[in-house]
């Protein structure tokens, strides 16, 4: 009995995602769980760099193949191949094939997708991504020390698209004591 | 239980202690059980007002209102009702904005929060700040863009 419960828990435990960013997200009261799948993640580092990436690689097969259409990037199968294997980025389109190039992810100076006014690359990932998996999640992952100018562009971004209703990845912390 | 006769008249037992193997099996999957539900993180939901549709005002009395703004190196600043307000400042403390909130609950009736973010503010201020409305009750909250009217109205503040 014990060893069938031992080889389920071994078989059903899941990796951790290798995130190439260190967040250190706030804690809050709220101890309601993420569903594990059909997530989007919009991750907000310590510099305040912009990180996107959602779960299931055919639905990045597919968000990649809709924003390559729309910006007339040709990827290759190969490169394609490579993006449905990153579990988040945070390069602007046009430095994401060196991304995609280049063998130990993690070493790859990635400066955040873009998401200012003037060129708000985001939006359409979040657009294309939706429309690969209609069923995602949206979350924010935002550190501690994030410039609130940057998760409130953001948030206003993801308001543009009608996106009013969104979640917030934090950590548990015991409610206080009411007084 | 069939026992290995060594010949020599000593009656050697084949059994193996368990013990050990069945301690350990019981650890691990004490420790799998554990990882896997602590493992998924914590999610606060939060609904943003509608901005695409025309937003139908609504008169509601200004002493319902409670503006915060959040400022740099963790200040908020607070006041109530939109025609010249007098500014306070205070802090995320639990004497500070909690202490503001509760005292906002316990004397208004369905309080009304509006929350503003300066630039210079941190993401964990937007958190905690949100989180403050679950602690302390209030029900009707936004998260709205600052203006310059509000800007200005902190530079006169005498803080």
């Amino acid at each position: 009995m014990a060893f069938l419960l031992l080889t389920f828990f071994i078989l059903t435990a899941k990796f951790k995602p290798d995130d190439p960013v260190a967040v250190d997200t706030p804690a809050s009261i709220s101890d309601t769980k993420l569903p594990d799948k059909d997530i989007m993640t919009i991750s907000i580092d310590k510099q305040s760099r912009v990180f996107f990436g959602i779960d299931g690689q055919f639905d990045r097969e597919k968000m990649l193949e809709f924003v390559a259409g729309k910006y007339k990037v040709g990827f290759t199968t190969d490169e394609i191949k490579q993006f449905s294997l990153v579990s988040s980025f945070g390069v602007p389109l046009g430095n994401l094939r060196q991304l995609l190039a280049t063998k130990d992810k993690a070493k790859f100076p990635q400066q955040g997708i873009p998401c200012d006014s003037a060129q708000n690359e985001l939006t359409d990932w979040i657009a294309y991504a939706r429309y690969a998996n209609p069923k995602l999640r949206i979350t924010i992952k935002g550190d501690v020390d994030a410039s609130y100018d940057v998760a409130g562009k953001v948030i206003s971004t993801l308001q543009e698209q009608n996106i009013n209703k969104f979640n917030l990845i934090t950590d548990l912390k015991v409610k206080p004591k009411v007084l | 239980m069939a026992d290995i006769d060594t010949g020599g008249g000593k009656k050697v037992s084949t059994k193996v202690d368990m013990t050990p193997m069945v301690d350990l099996a019981f650890l691990l999957v004490t420790f799998f059980m554990l990882t896997t539900t602590f493992n998924k993180p914590q999610t606060m939901e939060v609904n943003m007002p509608d901005k695409t549709e025309d937003n139908k005002t609504m008169k509601v009395a200004e002493s319902r209102t409670t503006t915060l703004v959040l400022a740099e190196n963790d200040k908020v600043y607070y006041y109530t009702g939109t025609e010249n307000p007098e500014v306070k400042l205070t802090n995320f403390s639990e004497s500070g904005l909690r202490k503001v909130l509760r005292d906002k609950v316990k004397t208004v009736k369905d309080p009304i929060v509006i929350i503003k973010a300066k630039k210079e503010s941190r993401y964990k201020n937007m958190v905690d700040v949100i989180d403050e409305m679950a602690i302390t009750g209030v029900k009707i909250y936004a998260l709205v863009d600052i203006t310059p009217a509000d800007l200005e109205l902190l530079e006169k503040a005498p803080y």
